[in-house]
């Protein structure tokens, strides 16, 4: 809704260690993201399977890069190529 | 005839029309998911209602969004409550109203009622304090046009009149 919004949109689920665990990479790169938190009902999670075509968090958006992803071992690996070591961040 | 004891609240010292509404960031809770948004970044897309009310699961809570969902404000402008509600009661509230076009602000401090003006302590539940039924209709720039704010426990406003101010303002 605001013009400044961030490039990355993490779906997550409270207390969900899979969604920490990217939040952690996150955190570590010094990334701006804005969270997306949805239900613990799969069946709930709509908004997800649109974004990503299955209903599992974590899953983000990075509009700098094209990218949307779930799974958060992919997720990680992605962050690290992208924004870690050798990365222009 | 029956003589009612209504509660009366004390004066609201709460912001008038022609003073900018107060800033607050809270998690804002649509019909797929919860963000964190600002008032100024929804005020930013137009003109908006921002209604204070009881915590979902009270009758007043109730009876004001079946009323603004049937008038379908939503097509005029963007509507938003704030309660003290979780983001997943609102979540169940939304899809149990049919409120496909509103958000929901949770609060559960009562704090954003509380910088309004417009918080009341419920008697006999110890320690909640929500917010008194209120409604501000709001500029982009997020300037007061028009406010309602109850005087008692529970009332609740003209609809008519409400409407009227609405669309005169937009």
């Amino acid at each position: 809704m605001s013009t400044d919004e961030p490039s990355i949109t993490l779906y997550r689920l409270q207390a969900c260690p899979y969604c920490e665990r990217v939040v952690r990479t996150l955190e570590q790169y010094n990334l701006t993201y804005r969270s997306r938190f949805v239900e613990p009902m799969h069946s709930d999670r709509n908004v997800v399977k649109r974004i990503s075509g299955k209903r599992s968090v974590p899953a983000i958006v990075d509009t700098d890069t094209g990218v949307t992803m779930s799974e958060s071992g992919n997720i990680v690996t992605y962050l690290d190529r992208t924004y870690g070591n050798g990365g222009e961040n | 005839m029956v003589e009612f004891d209504v509660v009366e609240f004390e004066p609201a010292d709460a912001p008038t029309a022609g003073e900018v509404a107060p800033d607050f960031t809270r998690p804002l809770v649509n019909d797929e998911y919860w963000e964190n948004t600002s008032l100024s970044a929804v005020t930013a897309d137009g003109p908006t209602l921002l209604v204070f009310y009881s915590m979902n699961g009270a009758f007043p809570a109730t009876y004001v969004w079946n009323e603004l969902r049937d008038r379908e404000w939503s097509d005029l402008l963007s509507v938003v409550g704030i309660t003290i509600s979780t983001p997943y009661d609102h979540k169940s509230f939304l899809d149990d109203r049919n409120l496909t076009d509103v958000s929901l602000f949770s609060d559960p401090s009562n704090e954003v009622a509380a910088d309004y003006g417009v918080a009341h302590d419920l008697d006999g539940m110890a320690g909640v304090s929500e917010p008194r039924l209120s409604f501000f209709l709001l500029s982009e720039d997020r300037t007061i046009e028009h406010s309602w704010i109850a005087s008692e426990w529970p009332e609740f406003p003209d609809y008519d009149e409400l409407e009227a101010e609405l669309k005169d303002a937009l």
